[in-house]
């Protein structure tokens, strides 16, 4: 973005991304003196005579791909920030209160409610017991029977009444608690802030309560403490960041609770328990961690509620106990997306006030996580917070007069009301809102029959009815209110979707260049005609920009951006627009030219190309649809099981269609020739070796002893097979089958640490032997010494034993092993680094180059081993075993081009990115990884570290994809172009349709659930793979220069 | 000559079309509660036993690819045998396939199994019917351009739209629509039955369409 503005060459229109690749040293040519460079090599191109423009701009493949990727990373950035709008609400809360509404006037002169202010608080003091990933089926289940005998008793026979909560997704702890507190659904945008969670500034029951001279004392997750800077008059927070600490979290708040139970100096009692959360996190739902774990919290509640009771008959007023949980989590133990297991969380309330319950428990009702916040408020006497959404639990007002329940209500209802006039231009067509005028109406009728003292048998009767016209109203204002929390920054996403769009189209336009054998571009640098174009288009933007930006009602982020900068991406997008047009005017002038070698064009399609496309625009289409998101691991493992039978039947061919021309020498020969030569050219080589063997029956040996060598190559693709189907019963993914029993949760679960340490040792082995052959000696110790470090490393933090150290030790952190480890990832990608930029200086021998390339990579593989939970190991192992027998038997032998190559890498890249436990839902990111080796939760290395566990696979295959291009760079110079061209290619085609589908369905009942994920995670590998490409483009130019020097 | 050998091949292919629509209506007379759906793994074994019949059936009645030569009787005996071993290893093989791509492998082996018999049934069995248990020729006709006759090239057709039927077949398993045919392994099997038929329909028209480009070599 900045780069754009900057540009010092504005009068000259050419398009300001490559300019800017330019600048980053990715362009072949410096462009000022284009012309002398091609006068230099006017004699190595044939293309070179045709040059005739003034100035030229030479542009590589690679170059182009690396710009554009970075163009639309920034229009990606852009939609991301228009579909993620931060939630405006009401009206910030320092503006001027409104009181609470007084009861509904009856109908009829002279008669006026007395009752104006709000109504007392119901509870003398409350406790609320938040358990972090609380599941119901932990207390209202089996579970919860077995572990929590106190809590049992009090919800069967006790004075209490129980509830499943549903939270809304995302179920992410940050964004529960605002729901709980404020009442409001958070928008989806605070998943991303949720590490660094900012004070919360709408209104909410905390900030409420201490309005009202309340004092409040909290102990827990110090998210509390951020988010309610200064409310609480006694706070102990703990740190969520260690997901390894299991009882230290809990310890630190129950230390608090006999002092405070105590005292007689507070009103309200927060405590949020993170224990279980951290063990759902380590180890699952089903761990043999989670009963003692229950046992602790049921304990906890035995002696609070005790304390409370014993308290009771001083004061006149009951106390309330209130014990919920945030979220649940689902089988695998981690928590974030819509699954019931993740969404049900119990809620309790427990107070002397409620009636006991007679008989056992029956059907639990089902109530929304925000109806917490109003019915406390009104439990507290409090104003109910303006952007709340819930409706009140009335049984837990239930033992109030009818006098008292309906004036809880209309205060609800009144809020909700008002909260929809602020959000809603048409409100009062709005259901809701009649049916609560409705019954605001009927109440004050029913007050007016009150007041005049009527027969309290029609009174209740009337009031009920009241009632019920009240519950249905509230539940109809909050439902229209729910599904307003989504308010899309339109303009914003239609800049980014401009910007995504036409670099897909620039992408797509250039495939015949990018591809061709020299993968270069020349961009004529200012012909008049497009600098006109250029700067009227500019023109006509700014003026949109002006006048949208000056109509707009609602917030934009794009609006608010300095003006400078949208002044920069709109000369983007035009200098974009001017690309594209450049690139079809030269189309349509070379459609104008006789085609010169029809020959070239009619060499028809092989089944791997066919599956390519095919697969390709399948998968593109597939992310329409919401089940085929969730499940988009079954379509990558469907392509790939597809791709390597399809590259088993070409092995196939090759191999066996030789032998057939070679026994029927008679005059098939030729037509299986023709064939053979048909599905590929390059097998002209082994078709003369068959030819030649049909001479004697002395070749024949020669070729026996390339039998092994053939057969393993035969079997190659199926052996890839089973790894692959291995692999996808390591890890259950998505959302239907992730139930599954797969073998991760087995080697997890505790009883099979020996299997697992075994599993890992093993692993770690296989990875130093496929991985050391073309490392030199001082990477190779190195490596071993990491993988070590590795081992030992999870050996630390409890993951794995070692054979000799049978008594568990006390878990630590780790962090000196991890430490240790990374001392060799950076030195291991320190000498691959360093041999490359001897490469590109010296310009020594390929080997230097390649054998840097693998040091880097191999630095890479160590520090994913490094990240990958001890039972993901394999999936790494089975990545280079893959990758390895690819390059040797499949596509060193079947002479793929760079594009294909690139394109099966990028298959492989998306299943390993599944193979590896990660779906596209937030649940299944692996936050862990971003804490090894760190002694607390720093910003920066931690992002990094997790992005790079979670997209590992990807980006091990388009490493690997570099290693190989680079070495195949003597047979087709322009590979390396080619497949980062390809790359960009690849990664540009889906995102682009994907926001196009997503602006479309962002009304969706899944949108939250499903597509927004899925957005964040394509955006996500839009910018790795723009990295991606930059070290692509910057190894292409090492290359280009040698060539030329 | 041509023409009435397309015209046999039109028979045949719809003759066989036809009897796989008949197992899904016919049974359901003679059995209680039979549906495809309801009881798909019963339908599979008639529709595999039917077609394989009929398959066999027609080829000793049109015999679209003469012997070569007169053989003994034991020479045929081995033939069959051969015929049988090579039926029962496709059918392995399309089961070890199928799992590769997803399937469970311990659990509704029986369900997996049958499909990969109907596969067999749709490809392999025609192989054999037409080609005999001649690896050669197979790959000879499954090679480019390596048809020899219309019946080999109906053979090309129909395996290969059975194939893709069942490759189709499994796209709708993911989805969460909880309809009875996306139980495993229905989708699939109604695929490839579907695309077996599409093939058999295709096929002579195929041929009728292209037979002006159609030359085919004497052996």
């Amino acid at each position: 973005m900045r780069g754009s503005t900057s540009g010092s060459g504005l009068e000259r229109c050419w398009p300001l991304a490559n300019r800017r690749a330019g600048r980053a040293g990715a362009v072949a040519a410096d462009w000022p003196e284009a012309g002398r460079g091609g006068a230099e090599d006017a004699g190595s191109g044939p293309g070179a005579g045709r040059r005739v423009g003034r100035m030229r701009l030479r542009l590589r493949s690679g170059a182009l791909a690396a710009g554009c990727l970075l163009a639309e990373a920034l229009g990606v950035a852009l939609f991301l920030r228009g579909f993620f709008p931060l939630p405006v609400r009401s009206l910030p809360r320092g503006e001027a209160r409104a009181q609470p509404p007084a009861e509904p006037a009856p109908p009829g002169p002279g008669i006026a409610s007395n009752w104006t202010k709000i109504p007392p608080p119901l509870f003398r003091k409350v406790v609320i017991v938040l358990i972090d990933a609380l599941r119901d089926d932990f207390v209202f289940g089996s579970k919860g029977k077995q572990f929590m005998p106190y809590t049992t008793q009090v919800i069967e026979k006790g004075t209490s009444y129980s509830f499943i909560a549903e939270a809304k997704p995302p179920t992410v702890t940050m964004p529960r608690i605002k729901a709980l507190m404020t009442g409001s659904i958070p928008g989806f945008i605070d998943v991303v802030v949720n590490l660094n969670s900012p004070a919360l500034m709408s209104d909410n029951l905390i900030w409420q309560a201490k309005a009202a001279g309340k004092r409040i004392i909290f102990y827990g997750d110090d998210t509390w403490v951020k988010l309610f800077p200064k409310h609480f008059v006694e706070y102990d927070g703990t740190t969520s960041f260690f997901v390894s600490d299991f009882t230290e979290v809990d310890d630190n708040v129950t230390r608090h609770l006999d002092r405070v139970l105590k005292r007689e100096d507070w009103d309200l009692l927060i405590l949020h328990y993170l224990g279980l959360d951290h063990i759902g996190h380590m180890t699952g739902p089903n761990s043999p961690l989670v009963g003692p774990k229950l046992r602790e919290m049921d304990n906890v509640l035995k002696k609070i509620h005790i304390s409370l009771l014993s308290k009771e008959g001083e004061a006149s007023l009951p106390s309330l106990l209130v014990v919920c949980g945030d979220h649940g989590m689902s089988e695998t133990g981690s928590h974030g997306g819509s699954s019931e297991d993740e969404v049900h969380t119990p809620l309790l309330f427990i107070s002397s006030a409620f009636e006991k319950r007679s008989g056992p428990l029956t059907q639990l009702e089902l109530v929304q996580q925000t109806d917490l916040a109003s019915t406390l408020a009104v439990g507290l006497g409090l104003p109910i917070s303006r952007n709340n959404v819930g409706n009140i639990i009335l049984p837990v007002v239930g033992s109030k007069t009818m006098r008292e329940q309906l004036r809880f209500l209309h205060m609800n209802g009144f809020q909700l009301s008002t909260l929809l006039q602020e959000n809603t231009p048409a409100y009062e067509k709005d259901l809701g809102y009649e049916q609560f005028k409705i019954a605001e109406k009927s109440h004050g009728n029913w007050i007016k029959l009150y007041l005049e003292g009527n027969n309290s048998e029609i009174l209740l009767n009337l009031g009920k009815k009241v009632l019920k016209q009240y519950l249905e109203a509230l539940r109809t204002l909050s439902s229209s209110l729910s599904k307003q929390v989504a308010q899309y920054d339109m303009y914003s996403m239609m800049v980014g979707t401009v910007i995504v769009m036409e670099v897909l189209l620039l992408l797509f336009l250039s495939v015949p260049k990018a591809l061709s054998s020299r993968a270069e571009f020349e961009v004529p640098l200012s012909p008049p005609l497009f600098s006109l174009l250029f700067y009227l288009m500019c023109l006509m933007l700014c003026a949109v920009h002006v006048i949208v930006c000056t109509s707009a009602e609602s917030l934009c982020y794009f609006c608010s951006m300095s003006w400078l900068t949208a002044v920069g991406v709109m000369m983007l997008i035009s200098a974009l627009m001017c690309g594209i047009l450049s690139a079809v005017g030269k189309i349509l002038e070379n459609s104008r030219l006789p085609l010169k070698n029809p020959g070239a064009s009619s060499s028809s399609w092989s089944e791997v190309d066919v599956l390519i496309l095919a697969g390709t625009i399948g998968h593109v289409l597939s992310l329409g649809a919401s089940s085929f998101i969730e499940e988009e691991h079954q379509t990558w493992y469907f392509l790939i099981n597809t791709l390597c039978l399809a590259l088993c039947q070409e092995l196939c061919r090759n191999h066996f269609l030789l032998k057939e021309c070679d026994l029927q020498l008679g005059t098939t020969m030729k037509q299986n020739f023709d064939s053979i030569g048909e599905a590929s050219e390059c097998k002209n080589i082994d078709v003369q070796a068959a030819s030649n063997s049909k001479l004697g029956k002395a070749a024949s040996s020669a070729e026996f002893v390339k039998g092994s060598d053939k057969w393993i190559s035969l079997a190659s693709p199926w052996i890839i097979l089973i790894c692959c189907r291995l692999l996808r019963s390591l890890n259950q993914t998505g959302v239907q089958w992730a139930h599954r029993p797969d073998f991760g949760h087995w080697l997890t679960s505790s009883e099979h640490k020996s299997e697992l340490s075994v599993l890992a040792a093993i692993s770690l082995v296989m990875i130093f032997v496929l991985v050391q052959r073309r490392c030199s000696l001082v990477s190779k110790i190195a490596m071993a010494l990491g993988l070590l470090g590795v081992y030992s490393y999870r050996a630390a933090i409890g993951n794995v034993i070692f054979p000799w150290q049978h008594d568990s030790k006390d878990i630590s952190k780790g962090i000196t092993e991890a430490r240790f480890v990374y001392v060799f990832v950076l030195g291991i990608v320190f000498t691959g680094t360093k041999d490359l930029l001897k490469s590109q200086v010296i310009s020594a021998d390929s080997s230097v180059k390649s054998t840097g390339l693998w040091e880097v990579y191999s630095g890479l593989v160590l520090l994913s081993a490094l990240l990958f939970r001890p039972h993901n190991l394999p999936v790494l192992v089975f990545c280079l075993l893959i990758q390895t027998m690819m390059t040797k038997y499949i596509w060193r032998p079947l002479k793929f081009d760079a594009a294909q190559i690139t394109i099966m890498h990028y298959w492989f890249g998306q299943a390993f990115f599944y193979f590896q436990g990660n779906s596209n839902g937030i649940a299944t990111v692996d936050v862990s990884a971003g804490f090894v080796g760190l002694e607390s939760y720093v910003e920066i290395p931690a992002i990094f570290l997790t992005a790079f566990a979670t997209y590992a696979g990807p980006l091990l295959w388009a490493i690997h994809l570099l290693c190989y291009l680079s070495s195949e760079v003597s047979r087709n110079s322009a590979a390396v172009g080619h497949g980062c061209f390809c790359y960009a290619l690849m990664r540009s085609i889906p995102v682009a349709i994907y926001i196009v589908l997503v602006t479309g369905l962002r009304y969706h009942l899944f949108i939250w659930s499903v597509f927004s994920p899925k957005l964040l995670y394509e955006g996500m590998h839009v910018f790795i793979t723009a990295a991606i490409c930059l070290f692509f483009t910057a190894m292409d130019q090492n290359h280009s220069q040698k060539v030329q020097g | 000559m041509k023409e009435a050998e397309l015209r046999r091949l039109l028979a045949a292919n719809l003759l066989c079309a036809g009897s796989i629509v008949l197992t899904a209506l016919v049974p359901a007379l003679f059995l209680d509660g039979f549906s495809v759906l309801g009881t798909h793994l019963t339908w599979l074994c008639i529709c595999s036993v039917c077609v394989s019949v009929l398959n066999v059936t027609l080829c000793l009645i049109l015999k679209p690819s003469p012997s070569s030569k007169r053989s003994s009787l034991s020479n045929k005996i081995s033939r069959f045998l051969k015929c049988c071993i090579y039926f029962f290893m496709s059918c392995i093989l399309f089961h070890a396939i199928i799992v590769l791509y997803g399937a469970p492998l311990i659990e509704s082996v029986t369900e997996t199994f049958l499909f990969a018999v109907l596969l067999s049934t749709f490809t392999t069995l025609q192989c054999l019917c037409l080609l005999g248990p001649n690896i050669q020729a197979w790959i000879r006709v499954f090679s480019r351009n390596g048809a020899m006759s219309i019946w080999e090239n109906s053979l090309q057709i129909t395996t290969t739209c059975s194939i893709l039927g069942g490759w189709f077949g499994a796209f709708p398993i993911p989805l969460d629509w909880d309809r009875p045919w996306q139980v495993w392994p229905i989708s699939c099997s109604l695929g490839a039955t579907f695309g077996y038929m599409a093939g058999l329909i295709i096929a002579p028209l195929w041929i009728h369409w292209n037979r002006k480009q159609l030359t085919y070599k004497s052996r």
